[in-house]
């Protein structure tokens, strides 16, 4: 590998941006192609099949091995609220490698004995979430059900273009979430993308059951091609 | 997503910035249950230091002796390991999988 290509490499991923490394394993010839220029690339059939599984592997074209190295950044999980749901949903997401961050300004909920292990941030979401640096390979969960709380952190979710973004709340209380991050200036097509309510239908009862429809749901974000996605949703 | 290789990528960049010679193990392709996925890599520098894991240790110093082949020829070499393989006592995976393993110099 090429000290270029190594230190692009390095700033790409210190970034938070995904990159994939071709090398042609008979030559030893090799190009880095950032995420960006995957759409323009001759391999972009291949290139995106593989960031989306964020799976290294093998492909041959023209009779030349290429070997495709994902350097995919990890994902991370914001969950908004430090509720029952979010007790089950924080170590489910951990076993999952999803870096995990749980805010609630209510310190009666965001206690470390209710958390133990998971980093929780105990201040609203103006003062909490930027620091997290939250960006597009983020799953963004609100679950607090208090308007004042899961509202503002929706809008900075939004605005950072969170892979994932769900909300808890039956269908008549999103309309009604709706209304408000409207009357906040919130695009439609933002506000389209809120999962809600939150979960895959599988019919969830318990707070684990809901931690499970709800890590199936951010998987297939992450996983599925896009028209499947939409068959699944 | 898998959180891995945080740091050698960085250390093999460090690494040749201090004038050492740098090499990069990288697991290109597995049969059978391997214990490390295709990505997964190893950095080794002159002094025969190395972070990182291709097989979770059953393979590590053969890669690393090739390694400095590696470095001192500049010239890619592909390894494979497995239990068919006749240095399969001495080097072999456990596991009974199979893996190769691509090494290049860096720079």
């Amino acid at each position: 590998m090429k000290l270029d290509t190594l230190k692009e490499l390095n700033a790409e991923r210190a970034a938070r941006r995904p990159v994939i490394i071709v090398t042609d394993t008979a030559s030893g010839d090799q190009r880095l192609v950032k995420a960006k220029d995957i759409a323009a690339d001759p391999l972009r059939a291949e290139l995106s099949k593989q960031l989306r599984m964020g799976k290294s592997g093998n492909v041959e074209v023209g009779g030349k091995k290429l070997f495709l190295n994902v350097y995919a950044p990890t994902a991370k999980l914001v969950i908004i609220g430090a509720v029952h749901i979010s007790q089950a949903l924080a170590p489910l997401a951990r076993s999952l490698d999803y870096d995990v961050t749980v805010v609630d300004p209510r310190t009666a909920f965001a206690s470390p004995e209710r958390f133990p292990d998971v980093p929780l941030v105990a201040e609203w979401p103006d003062v909490a979430l930027p620091p997290l640096n939250v960006d597009h390979y983020t799953a963004f969960v609100a679950v607090t059900h208090d308007p004042k709380i899961d509202d503002p952190a929706l809008l900075h979710a939004f605005d950072r273009d969170c892979f994932y973004i769900g909300a808890l709340g039956s269908r008549k209380t999103h309309a009604k979430r709706c209304e408000r991050l409207r009357a906040q200036g919130a695009k439609d097509s933002d506000i389209a993308r809120i999962r809600a309510p939150i979960g895959l239908d599988i019919g969830a009862v318990s707070p684990s059951e809901i931690a499970v429809s709800i890590m199936a749901e951010i998987t297939a974000q992450l996983r599925l091609p896009p028209k499947e996605k939409e068959e699944a949703a | 997503m898998l959180n891995r290789d945080e740091d050698i990528l960085q250390a093999a960049e460090t690494w040749q910035k201090q004038g050492h010679g740098v090499a990069l193990a990288t697991v290109v392709e597995t049969w059978g249950s391997a214990p490390r996925p295709a990505g997964s890599s190893l950095v080794i520098n002159d002094d025969g230091t190395f972070l990182g894991s291709v097989s979770g240790g059953c393979v590590e110093g053969a890669v690393v002796t090739e390694a400095l082949d590696v470095i001192s020829s500049g010239q890619p070499k592909m390894l494979e390991f497995g239990v068919a393989d006749e240095t399969a006592w001495n080097v072999g995976l456990s596991c009974g999988g199979t893996i190769r393993v691509f090494v290049e110099k860096v720079g």
